[in-house]
């Protein structure tokens, strides 16, 4: 037998791009799941439309670019970004808004960069974003969660995404944007009034939330990221959050742990901002990046006019993050830190 | 207990050791015929003293070292020199080099050779010297020659002699064996370094993974100052930079070397070869290489003859070609692939892996970078391996030496752990060459420019000289015009010119 000749190393470990993208998915379990008991089959539905059309739109842009679809669709990018941006996406969206964000995110954000690892913007955001922008009345109609409302079943949902025109579900303002329109309550009196509410943040949403942080932690736990970008964004938030509570009169922006567990804060920390190919590089410049997202979350929403922030804030900070490297590259072995840059 | 100092990144990639130590050093035998390469080190390749058709006999000196870095060889064992031509060679690049080939008679017999007794008596010079004639390099990989390691420049003082029992390389464990079994022969290695080089203190770093080298270390050790220092098991600590890292939590500048710390560094089985080359007066001559991979049915250690071909000492670790795809010599990180089997064996090869299809797969082709950072987490260099690749691609040379290229010690953590397959490795030894080749030809045309320059200049200068001269002596013909028109003094030419005329004048009126 012919030897081969191939330079070192020799060995490889255990990690794969197709086994960091699956664990994502896999983490991301828990969370569709507890939206689906409170919200009803809209996320499950969006989601499974959204991969569909996520394989068409690459396969397309990879043929266009003269690439083997088979390995690059192996490696499962497209499918975590579809099945993000679902999940961000109101339940019982009708198909064309589900497929005017999946053609953004993969042909404009990700394709029109040159494909996976070149993309500077978070596509699943910029899907988003593009949706909020051209179609805020879809994307703020959120139904209402199970408890403050009815919840539809699966074939009105399948309804919903395909006869949108047939489908009559009610919708109710979410509570980040309760919040935000409140000015003449007390946080107490508000909590009491509006069914929207739950425990520590919205009605369903903190169940969501706190499962979406348990697939992250789970992930942290696989070392398929490090933690110092969610962590760094959490606590941010968290003291942005606690700086402007002012003990919960009618101005006040709502406590840290109503923002850890609304919206989307947990999706955004744990598979959001750990996005490793718009996000910052060296764990310094990670903590520097998360921290900052987790600031401009908190002005957003408090401030701004969008129903959440974290897809604002994470496509201004991918827009940032290149200079975090530039100025966080790490003293490099023989390189005293008094040399400088 | 010492303070341990940790380094940046690093990896655990399984060890794969307990195979090849299952016995004891075998020795390898004498083979019909050894091929010994002129360049076994770093530095000048030695120059032959031998003839083809001499007799050689073991120990016999047949090449000599050519300048300051470079060693000498000697005849692994006695026989006739058969050929001295271009032979296939155990490098990466698959090239073929000079080799001295010696058809071995089997007799084994020894040139006349005597140790010293007692080293201390002898000058820290003379033992130096020893040392760089008995052909000894750095046995740990790089093959850099010994005694220029240890000939500092007389005003530095050294404060810590390490020597490096780390092994850190999965699979190989040459290193291991001989402490477990020669443990003394180092100690009195490390003696005679110490002799040399008078440090303050003398450490042997073993990872924490080779219990039995450490407690057969420590019993050789007991009563001198030696300490035997263990810590955890991560790839690559061996690494000498890493090393000194771990030992002293010092690092050695960018570029510098460890002496600029007041340190040196010697691998385990160099300071074995030096103890031999004092006590017995031995020259280097053979070495222990370790044979795995599941390619091998016995795999082992083996004391072999340097030239030896691999194919030989495969045969004495059963070889099973059928099932064995690739031959590397070193370990699964740093190794490189033969072009043969029977290139052969030289001074650096502490390994030789046979492995199987399934131990170590083909690689498949590389994905795109994810820019997950796991690399920058793994390395050790603490280099950012995803920019470099980034530069790399895109030719930027510039860039790749802003971010330290060169700092990078081929350890191959980064490819290790990415997970899109990327050969990162090979895309900086690639960057590094054509950055190397274009700073030579950069000076080589910086040295024609200086010439050029040079030689316009001189030009110019002998130009302008000439025109100088040209101008004087104009200047002292106009002056003797001038003193001949006032009546000073006669002009020849106007005189010539008149006397022409007169003559002319009297042949026509004649
Ligand atoms: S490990 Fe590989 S994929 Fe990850 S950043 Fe480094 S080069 Fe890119
Ligand atoms: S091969 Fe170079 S860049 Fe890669 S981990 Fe080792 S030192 Fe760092």
């Amino acid at each position: 037998m012919a030897l081969m000749r191939i330079t070192s190393p020799h060995a490889h470990g255990p990690m794969s791009t197709t086994r960091v993208m699956q664990n994502v998915l896999l983490a991301l379990i828990p969370g569709v799941i507890v939206l689906t008991h409170f919200f009803g089959f809209g996320t499950l539905v969006n989601i499974i439309w959204g991969c569909a059309l996520a394989v068409a739109f690459e396969t397309l842009a990879l043929l266009l670019r003269g690439r083997p679809p088979l390995f690059y669709l192996k490696d499962l990018s497209a499918i975590v970004t579809a099945t993000l941006l679902c999940i961000a996406l109101p339940p019982y969206s009708p198909w064309w808004l589900i497929a005017v964000g999946i053609a953004s995110a993969i042909l404009i954000a990700k394709h029109f960069y040159g494909g996976l690892g070149y993309n500077p913007f978070n596509p699943a955001m910029v899907g988003y974003v593009v949706l909020l922008i051209s179609f805020p009345l879809q994307m703020t109609a959120w139904s209402p969660p199970r408890g403050a409302g009815e919840v539809p079943g699966l074939i009105e949902a399948l309804q919903a995404l395909f006869v949108p025109a047939s489908f009559d579900g009610i919708t109710m303002a979410t509570p980040l944007d309760i919040l935000r329109q409140n000015n003449s309550l007390l946080i107490k009196d508000l909590w009491q009034q509006t069914p929207q509410f739950g425990r520590w943040g919205g009605m369903g949403w903190e169940w969501a939330n706190i499962a979406f942080l348990a697939g992250g932690v789970w992930l942290l736990y696989q070392r398929i990221f490090t933690w110092h970008a969610p962590v760094a964004m959490l606590v941010s938030l968290g003291l942005m959050a606690s700086l402007f509570y002012d003990g919960g009169s009618s101005a006040s922006g709502g406590s840290p742990l109503f923002h850890w567990l609304s919206g989307a804060t947990m999706l955004g920390a744990f598979f959001i901002v750990t996005d490793p190919v718009t996000s910052a590089v060296s764990l310094r410049g990670r903590l520097i990046y998360g921290a900052l997202i987790g600031v401009l979350v908190y002005l957003i929403r408090v401030w701004g006019n969008y129903p959440d922030a974290v897809a604002f804030a994470v496509l201004i900070m991918n827009f940032a993050a290149p200079f975090i490297d530039y100025y966080t590259q790490p003293t490099s072995y023989g390189h005293s830190s008094e040399e400088g840059k | 207990m010492r303070k341990i100092f940790g380094f940046h990144g690093g990896i655990h990639p399984p060890e794969n050791k307990h195979q090849s130590m299952a016995g004891v050093i075998e020795l390898a035998g004498i083979p019909a015929q050894l091929t010994l390469p002129l360049s076994q080190h770093i530095g000048a390749p030695a120059s032959v003293v031998v003839a083809v058709g001499e007799r050689v006999l073991k120990g016999q000196l047949i090449a000599q070292a050519k300048g300051f870095v470079s060693v000498p060889l000697h005849a692994p064992t006695s026989g006739i020199v058969s050929a001295i031509e271009d032979r296939l060679i155990a490098h990466p690049s698959g090239l073929t080099a000079p080799c001295i080939v010696i058809d071995t008679d089997g007799k084994d017999e020894w040139v006349e050779h005597v140790g010293t007794a007692d080293f201390e008596s002898l000058e820290p010079a003379e033992l130096i010297n020893c040392i760089r004639e008995a052909g000894i390099a750095g046995m740990g990989g790089a093959g850099f020659p010994s005694a220029v390691k240890l000939s500092v420049k007389p005003d530095t003082k050294i404060t810590t002699l390490i020597l490096n029992g780390t092994e850190c390389e999965p699979y190989i464990t040459a290193d291991d064996i001989l402490m477990r079994e020669r443990a003394d022969q180092i100690i009195r290695g490390a003696n005679i370094l110490s002799h040399i080089l008078k440090p303050d203190e003398v450490l042997i770093g073993v990872e924490d993974n080779k219990p039995e080298g450490i407690t057969a270390l420590r019993a050789a050790a007991q009563g001198s100052n030696i300490e035997i220092v263990s810590f955890p098991t991560k790839y690559p600590s061996g690494g000498e930079k890493q090393l000194i890292e771990i030992l002293t939590g010092k690092q050695v500048p960018s570029g510098g070397l460890p002496s600029d710390l007041g340190i040196v560094c010697q691998n385990v089985g160099t300071a074995v070869a030096i103890a031999n080359a004092i006590d017995k007066g031995e020259p280097l001559i053979s070495r222990i290489t370790t044979v795995t991979g599941k390619g091998v049915s016995t795999p082992g250690n083996f004391e072999v003859l340097l030239g030896t071909p691999m194919s030989f000492l495969l045969e004495r670790a059963a070889y099973q070609s059928e099932i064995n795809n690739r031959l590397i010599m070193g370990g699964p990180m740093m190794g490189f692939t033969t072009p043969d089997a029977d290139v052969p064996i030289v001074k650096t090869t502490n390994c030789i892996l046979a492995p199987t299809e399934d131990e170590l797969p083909t690689p498949p082709p590389a994905q795109a970078c994810i820019r997950c950072g796991l690399c920058a987490e793994a390395c050790p260099a603490t280099l950012l391996p995803q920019q470099l690749f980034w530069f790399s691609q895109g030719k930027e040379f510039e860039k790749l030496e802003a971010h330290n290229l060169f700092d990078c010690i081929e350890c191959g953590a980064c490819s290790w752990v990415c997970p899109s397959n990327i050969p990162l490795v090979q895309y900086y030894r690639n960057s590094k060459a054509e950055i190397i080749q274009t700073r030579q030809e950069n000076e080589k045309s910086e040295q024609s420019r200086v010439r050029f320059e040079a030689r316009e200049q001189r030009l110019i200068k002998q130009a302008a000289e000439r025109e100088e001269k040209r101008a004087a002596r104009k200047k002292a013909a106009e002056e003797r015009a001038k003193q001949a028109a006032s009546g000073e003094g006669e002009d020849p030419i106007q005189a010539a010119i008149e006397r022409a005329k007169a003559k002319k004048a009297a042949q026509e009126n004649a």
